[in-house]
């Protein structure tokens, strides 16, 4: 990673492959291996583990992927799974490229998720969607966004590190929405604990196709995102100090980078983009704020990131990938006797355990690196007989 | 006197005894050098086969053990993944939490035919007392063995000064295998705690953060076990203090919104951190292997 650094003149593809963070094919190939044997040791072995209740692995499988893909409102299902793990994904990658953990974004889209509320009490009086849509955005990416800045701003003034005061914010999060949630907009009309409903103006319409499945045009918007992130990072004076901060910190602070900058600007970015999931959530599915309402996104988007190895665009795949375990399970409830959706808490956790262990690895991309070599060798050799 | 040890002295000791057994592993094995966000897991899954096995055998002293293996068979595997694999410290403990999320209930599901609750343990093979006395001489023996004890000395420079310990012909690895089982050991016995001693069966997500509670006093008590144990006493008052104030009404009509007292030990966690109340400091190697 460290030649990132250095200028030379590369072709197209070189550049392509390094704005995807390898320098060659086949280092892509060697990640995409790390990624994919990781990914399919965790789900293998949660799978094996549905042999102990009796049912048999390649059963659950399909129920998985006939849930995830079987109509097109399961399909529309996987997507509002996947839209908040794009957000959260791209939330833990980018503070990640600059050297950062961020473990808050269950905070900060808490946090964005009742300021996307808020806005809809705020805000009634707006009556053009388009208005209202954007009202309440700004106000989720802001609030996430200083949510995330606070670490980034303890970290940059005293030093403080960010995992254990992200880890010390979440819960701070949710103590607080939850007294705002029961205390300050409480929907009266509700025995629930659950904020006043966002006016109608502000609702984003879900396609017909997903058959009532809560998701619309925000799907696009999102990979639209995800890929302006990435040319972003790749093309920007921030993102070329965000980079050369997460390769080596001494060498970006001689070079005249201000390093409690770019700390505190990325985590604003990334605490703003988890805010966002208040779009997917209030705008898009329940209108409304309701205590406990995230699937635990904000720890799955360390495990999107991580199996897109830290790359931007990979987070989509990833977040696909994690959108369809949380769809799919949420079937093995009625379709099977003994297993619950639970089990894709055990599957996630050992994805991440299998592509997080890099030296399990080592030997099987060794091996593969070898073998591609010996070919290409074998073949010019031939070439010249 | 009475009335005060009966209403103050002795819940707030009941409640911070799962917290000083997690933070006291937790303290163990970050002194070793190796961070650990897992404490939440090993509690859940051990509170969970704490309960488990206490209803099977009708007995809390084995259950309680049993519940301390739990937390430390499923340290073994952040172990495995962390010390042999070379995985990302903070990402493995995340991933922790999230598998042992999914134990209690995928279990219970296939032994009771429930979504993550156990049976309730009869009153005869539920604790009273004991691990409040357990949680006494622990505090006693981990201070001794952190401060005067050659174990100690070698766990805490593993942590410190790998390269000084491994010069000295330790096995730094074979310190920090010890650091993980102590810390899944000990959350598995405040899980115990949980299940056995404070309630009467295992509840889904019984953990509710503790872990990272503890973790937090491990920080206000700058890695240190007698200060790791006051602030874990610190975060019992203030969850005893929560208890007390559900639902009373101090000024207005409004009874006292308890969500302001429950952020509490996050809050002092982040003040200590921002260095505002002395800087706490954290294991030189922590973190590096």
């Amino acid at each position: 990673m460290s030649d990132n650094l250095m200028v030379v003149r590369t072709s197209f593809i070189q550049r392509f492959f390094q704005s995807i963070g390898v320098s060659s094919f086949q280092a892509l190939l060697r990640s995409l291996i790390k990624s994919f044997a990781g990914a399919g040791l965790g789900l293998a072995a949660g799978l094996l583990v549905c042999y102990y209740a009796g049912e048999p692995p390649l059963k659950i499988l399909k129920i998985l992927y006939q849930s995830s893909f079987g109509s097109g409102y399961d399909f529309g299902m996987t997507l509002y799974y996947t839209a908040p793990l794009i957000l959260t994904g791209l939330a833990v990658a980018i503070p990640f490229k600059a050297g950062l953990f961020n473990i808050g974004a269950e905070g900060q889209l808490t946090v964005g998720a009742l300021a996307a509320a808020w806005a809809g009490v705020l805000g009634a009086g707006i009556t053009s969607p388009f208005l209202a849509v954007l009202f309440a955005a700004t106000f989720a990416f802001a609030a996430g966004g200083i949510w995330g800045a606070i670490p980034g701003f303890l970290k940059a003034l005293r030093g403080s590190h960010e995992v254990i005061t992200t880890i010390m914010l979440n819960f701070i999060a949710a103590g607080m929405t939850a007294y705002f949630t029961l205390y300050t907009i409480k929907d009266p009309n509700s025995a629930q604990a659950e904020t006043i409903p966002v006016p109608e103006s502000f609702f984003l319409k879900p396609y017909e196709v997903f058959n009532g499945a809560p998701m619309g045009n925000l799907i696009w918007f999102l990979i639209v995102l995800a890929i302006l992130m990435h040319f972003w990072i790749w093309n920007s004076r921030w993102g070329y100090c965000l980079k050369a901060l997460g390769e080596n910190e001494r060498a970006a602070e001689t070079y005249g980078i201000t390093k409690q900058r770019v700390w505190v600007s990325s985590m604003f970015v990334a605490g703003g983009l988890a805010g966002l999931v208040g779009l997917v959530e209030i705008l898009g599915n329940s209108h409304k704020f309701k205590i406990g309402f995230s699937a635990d996104w904000g720890f799955v988007g360390i495990a999107v990131a991580l199996v897109a190895r830290g790359n931007i665009l990979g987070v989509l795949p990833s977040a696909l990938l994690f959108g369809m375990l949380q769809k799919g399970a949420g079937s093995l409830d009625l379709e099977t006797e003994k297993v619950t959706r639970d089990l894709s808490y055990l599957i996630q956790g050992l994805i991440i355990l299998g592509v997080a262990s890099e030296g399990l690895w080592d030997g099987l991309s060794r091996f593969l690196g070898n073998h591609l070599k010996q070919r290409a060798r074998a073949k010019q050799t031939g070439g010249t007989k | 006197m009475e009335v005060l040890f009966d209403s103050w002295v002795l819940p707030i000791l009941r409640v911070s005894t799962p917290l000083i057994f997690a933070a006291l592993g937790g303290m163990w094995c970050e002194r070793s050098g190796i961070v650990q966000i897992g404490l939440e897991g090993f509690i859940l899954v051990g509170s969970f086969f704490g309960a488990v096995s206490t209803l099977y055998f009708n007995n809390p002293y084995l259950g309680f053990i049993i519940a301390g293996l739990a937390g430390m068979a499923l340290a073994t595997l952040y172990g495995i993944a962390v010390l042999r694999y070379r995985a990302n410290q903070i990402v493995a403990g995340t991933a922790i939490n999230l598998f042992a999320l999914g134990v209690p209930p995928f279990l219970s599901k296939i032994w009771y035919d429930s979504t993550g609750s156990t049976p309730p343990i009869p009153t005869e093979a539920q604790f009273h007392v004991a691990p409040l006395y357990l949680m006494i001489a622990l505090v006693v023996i981990c201070h001794h063995a952190f401060y005067y004890s050659k174990f100690g000395l070698r766990l805490r420079f593993a942590g410190e000064h790998p390269k000084a310990l491994e010069s000295a012909g330790v096995s730094v690895g074979f310190k920090r295998w010890q650091g993980v089982w102590i810390s899944g050991f000990l959350a598995g016995l405040a899980g115990g705690t949980l299940s056995i001693y404070l309630s009467s069966s295992f509840i889904r997500n019984m953990s509710a953060g503790r872990g990272f509670i503890a973790l937090a006093a491990v920080i206000l008590g700058k890695w240190k076990p007698i200060p790791t144990v006051l602030a874990c006493l610190l975060f019992g008052l203030t969850e005893t203090i929560q208890i007390r104030l559900q639902g009373v009404v101090l000024w207005g009509t409004e009874p006292v919104p308890v969500q302001w007292i429950q952020i509490l030990p996050y809050l002092i966690t982040i003040v200590v951190l921002a260095g505002a109340v002395g800087r706490s400091y954290a294991p030189k190697g922590l973190g590096t292997s």
